[in-house]
């Protein structure tokens, strides 16, 4: 594969075969959290989605600019949080100023995505997979759209699972769970599309 | 500070307020690693060892920590025992730092680390928070390698590396895949809470 299609073959890497939430875990809190109700969870995904897609390649500037040249390496998990984290208030005050319903329609979410494993996990796999600036665009965009697909599918499961008669123990998380892992199997069905290591 | 409280202290976590069945708190970073037994055990002692320290370190400051930013010193000192745990694996066993990737970083965003040190550490005194947060990666830990074990002897037919099931077992591929990941939390979870609820109805 060349050079020049790499990017893309990572962001549908991303979506499909190597889906964030599916394949490595991340962010398992608030899709088990969240995803009862179709419309939070459309919120809660594009949020996901814009803040992956920006803090990835933020973080790549970061690392490979000031932290790789001064020799910094190990403060990368502090560096990033601390990003994300800033990057997640300032988008929310922008959006506050600028679009009140914007605001109450996604506002709400943007605190819970500091503490959503996927955002710095997507930027550990960044660094541990030496992507390039453009890359790692790609790979954020892809992990936040692969983790809307994830979240919406679980959300449209769990509303026609309202009615059915569920064993009394394996209620709220234990079905989620079930649910997600057979998502994982059909999204393992991908998995010769796109070869990527 | 009365015994009791310690023990009580201590054992709460590990049994009627397991953050992995009652709270399912935390699974995210850990689930990934539960495919081979000897990475579990390194990451449950990396979450113990974290979760223990910075509940102890926020108590020791807890007065001192202005409410409006505590959350961003939470993150920090987290941060900083995540740091020294992935500085300690990295020298001294670099192949399973390999394996682990990223997860050992992910420690930080670990709903659990942060929940203890919310909930419990700013309330109480430094050495109970020390129990306390030992506890929880404790209650925390045994579900995980509880999962581990499973995954790997059905998946891999070893444990810790070993094999114990001989030729004739036809190993589970799906058990060391993410899906079974998934399945093996949900059973557990399923049968943790049927047995509370009968508990509940003879109590």
């Amino acid at each position: 594969m060349g050079n020049f299609l790499f990017p893309v073959a990572v962001f549908f890497a991303a979506i499909f075969t190597d889906n964030i939430l599916l394949t490595n875990y991340l962010g398992m809190c608030s899709f088990l959290a969240v995803s009862k109700e179709l419309e939070t969870s459309a919120g809660l995904g594009i949020a996901v989605t814009f803040v992956l897609a920006v803090t990835t390649p933020l973080n790549w500037a970061v690392y490979y600019l000031v932290l790789v040249p001064f020799q910094l390496e190990y403060l990368r998990f502090i560096v990033f949080i601390i990003i994300i984290a800033a990057f997640v208030q300032l988008i929310e005050m922008v959006i506050e100023r600028y679009s009140e319903n914007l605001y109450f329609s996604l506002g709400i979410f943007l605190p819970l995505i500091t503490v959503n494993c996927a955002i710095l996990g997507a930027s550990l796999f960044m660094v541990i997979r030496e992507y390039s600036f453009i890359t790692s665009f790609f790979f954020g965009l892809g992990s936040g759209i692969g983790w809307f697909i994830a979240i919406m599918a679980m959300a449209g499961i769990r509303n026609k699972l309202r009615g059915a008669k569920i064993p009394i123990g394996l209620e709220g998380a234990g079905i989620a769970l079930i649910i997600a892992g057979f998502m994982a199997m059909a999204f393992m069905g991908f998995s010769g599309m796109i070869q990527i290591t | 500070m009365a015994r009791g409280m310690v023990k009580k202290t201590f054992l709460t976590p590990l049994g009627k307020d397991n953050p992995v069945f009652v709270q399912i708190l935390g699974i995210c970073s850990t689930l990934a690693v539960t495919n081979k037994l000897a990475n579990t055990m390194v990451m449950v002692l990396g979450v113990m060892f974290t979760t223990a320290l910075s509940s102890w370190t926020i108590s020791l400051f807890r007065k001192q920590i202005p409410s409006r930013i505590r959350m961003m010193v939470e993150t920090l000192v987290i941060a900083t025992y995540v740091i020294i745990v992935d500085i300690i694996l990295k020298a001294y066993n670099p192949e399973i730092w390999k394996q682990l990737g990223p997860y050992v970083g992910l420690i930080i965003t670990n709903c659990i680390v942060m929940g203890r040190v919310e909930a419990f550490a700013l309330q109480n005194k430094p050495t109970l928070s020390l129990i306390d947060g030992l506890a929880s990666g404790m209650g925390y830990g045994y579900v995980l390698l509880i999962i581990a074990f499973v995954r790997e002897l059905l998946g891999s037919g070893t444990i810790w590396g070993y094999q114990v099931l001989g030729s004739w077992w036809t190993k589970w591929a799906i058990m060391v895949m993410p899906p079974g990941g998934f399945f093996m939390l949900a059973i557990l979870i399923w049968v943790v809470h049927e047995g509370v609820m009968k508990e509940g109805k003879n109590g």
